[in-house]
């Protein structure tokens, strides 16, 4: 069953001084079923957080049409991970998290255990400055999946942290999801990092970024531990692909 | 201002009023003259004008005016600062009315009330809040354009609504804005309530203090000023510095 359709006919940035109008998306089309984790893979500046902005709906100025999937009563629920935490420094990280619940989800309990699950039961009542970068990046993951999205966007969330912070992370990443499926769009650089994630990669070009390709991934997740596994995988996908997506 | 801090030893302020006591003393007893009279004259003018009931009643109707004008100053000058600071067409609409009133001079503001709308209670805490509503409007605007546009956007993914990303986001992003217009407020505002009610009003420490002025009469004039200036004083310490630091709490 599909639950989002991103059909972007165009996006555009207007010119600046003297940078010229710049044409940063282009016929770029894709589907999600319910509950995939799809990853968007695609170099760097290549407008991978325009698209999420624009399935966010925070960029309204583009030609063509996004479908959100539905939402139970109303307008569907996006949990957003950005690429910085964007949490409100005055406010303690459970105060962060329960900020975002709608008035009939506020259950405490829920908050507390999603908080315990992330293993941030010990900073409950810290205000994020005093968070380590890591750490703030696990309170932004908690805070998206504490309003239990109809859709989960992630911009490269686990960027600029040590490979096994990252890897902590993303395993947490995909025990959290089992915990409460939903849709997922993550955007990455890192074709190793799609490859341990999804269930399907989507290709962007360099810009306009089009959809450049899209490969499920067939091997289950939990034989996906071996580097060297990862490795050949990835060969493959950049020997199918690679002339679309040299830089990747 | 000076700062409080926690454990900062207290005898550099004690030492620094005691000598400026001696220094009043010294040059009260050289010059020997009613304009000038000793510390110890307008303790017991201020003792005397506390127990009979006058000095509290003047000092309270001027209290309850500058926190009239002071709230009503920084309600409305946050209200424009904020929706200034966020629309470029406002601001640019704006800019021309906010410098004619910046340069207002107190006065003329003061006396136009008082033509306009008669010698009010109201012409005189409006006369006050327009004086203040600009230097006000002036420093939250620079909050609302620090605003972090990363937070604004991450309420409306979320749904915040209006009234909670007011509440959760802008306000006390603005919170250190809004507190550096306050205190320079009321160091401003109760100035300003003196002049008012020396032009004005019938009640009120500076109604007092123009009645003394036309009896020579310094004693009570300085013991109205030092009871005023303590009371003045403790609000910037009891109240406006612990409002501060508990803004600030988050802070690393």
């Amino acid at each position: 069953m599909t639950a989002l359709e991103v059909d972007i006919r165009e996006k555009r940035y207007p010119a600046v001084g003297r940078a010229g109008a710049n044409l940063a998306l282009q016929a770029l089309r894709f589907e999600a079923a319910r509950g995939e984790l799809v990853c968007i893979v695609g170099p760097s500046g290549c407008g991978k957080t325009t698209l999420l902005n624009i399935i966010a709906g925070l960029d309204q100025a583009y030609s063509g049409q996004v479908t959100l999937p539905s939402g139970g009563d109303g307008r569907p629920m996006i949990g957003y991970v950005f690429q910085n935490a964007r949490l409100l420094p005055w406010r303690t990280v459970l105060e962060n998290i329960e900020l975002v619940l709608r008035p009939g989800q506020s259950h405490r309990q829920r908050v507390l255990d999603l908080l315990a699950v992330t293993g941030l039961g010990d900073v409950a009542h810290v205000y994020p400055e005093r968070l380590s970068v890591g750490m703030g990046r696990r309170v932004a993951l908690a805070r998206a999946f504490a309003i239990d999205p109809q859709l989960l966007l992630l911009d490269e969330p686990f960027v600029s942290l040590d490979e096994p912070t990252a890897d902590r992370l993303r395993q947490l990443l995909l025990e959290v999801w089992r915990r409460q499926p939903t849709t997922v769009l993550f955007v990455t650089h890192d074709l190793r990092e799609a490859i341990l994630l999804a269930d399907r990669i989507v290709l962007l070009s360099p810009p306009p970024a089009r959809v450049a390709a899209s490969i499920p991934i067939t091997v289950p997740r939990e034989a996906r531990h071996d580097d060297a596994m990862i490795e050949a995988l990835r060969r493959q996908v950049l020997g199918e692909f690679g002339e679309s997506v040299r830089s990747v | 201002m000076i700062p409080l801090r926690l454990r900062s030893p207290i005898w550099p302020y004690i030492a620094s009023i005691a000598a400026l006591l001696v220094l009043w003393e010294v040059a009260a007893s050289i010059i020997q003259s009613r304009v000038l009279p000793t510390p110890m004259a307008v303790l017991l003018v201020l003792v005397r004008d506390v127990a009979d009931g006058t000095l509290p009643y003047h000092l309270m109707i001027t209290l309850a005016r500058v926190a009239a004008s002071f709230f009503l100053a920084l309600l409305i000058g946050t209200a424009i600062g904020v929706v200034m600071g966020r629309s470029v067409l406002l601001d640019r609409l704006g800019d021309s009315w906010l410098i004619v009133f910046l340069n207002l001079p107190a006065l003329v503001t003061i006396v136009l009330c008082y033509v306009w709308f008669g010698l009010t209670e109201v012409a005189a805490i409006l006369a006050v809040t327009i004086n203040k509503i600009p230097n006000v409007v002036v420093t939250v605007r620079e909050g609302a354009r620090a605003l972090s546009r990363d937070l604004l956007e991450m309420a409306q993914v979320f749904q915040f609504g209006r009234w909670k990303t007011l509440r959760h986001v802008v306000l006390p992003a603005l919170g250190p804005f809004i507190i550096a217009a306050a205190r320079s407020g009321l160091a401003i505002v109760w100035k300003i309530v003196l002049v008012v009610e020396l032009l004005g009003r019938s009640s009120g420490v500076g109604f007092q203090i123009n009645l003394f002025f036309q009896l020579f009469d310094v004693a009570s004039m300085l013991a109205y000023t030092i009871a005023f200036v303590a009371v003045i004083q403790l609000l910037e310490l009891g109240v406006l510095q612990p409002l501060e630091r508990r803004a600030n709490r988050w802070r690393r």
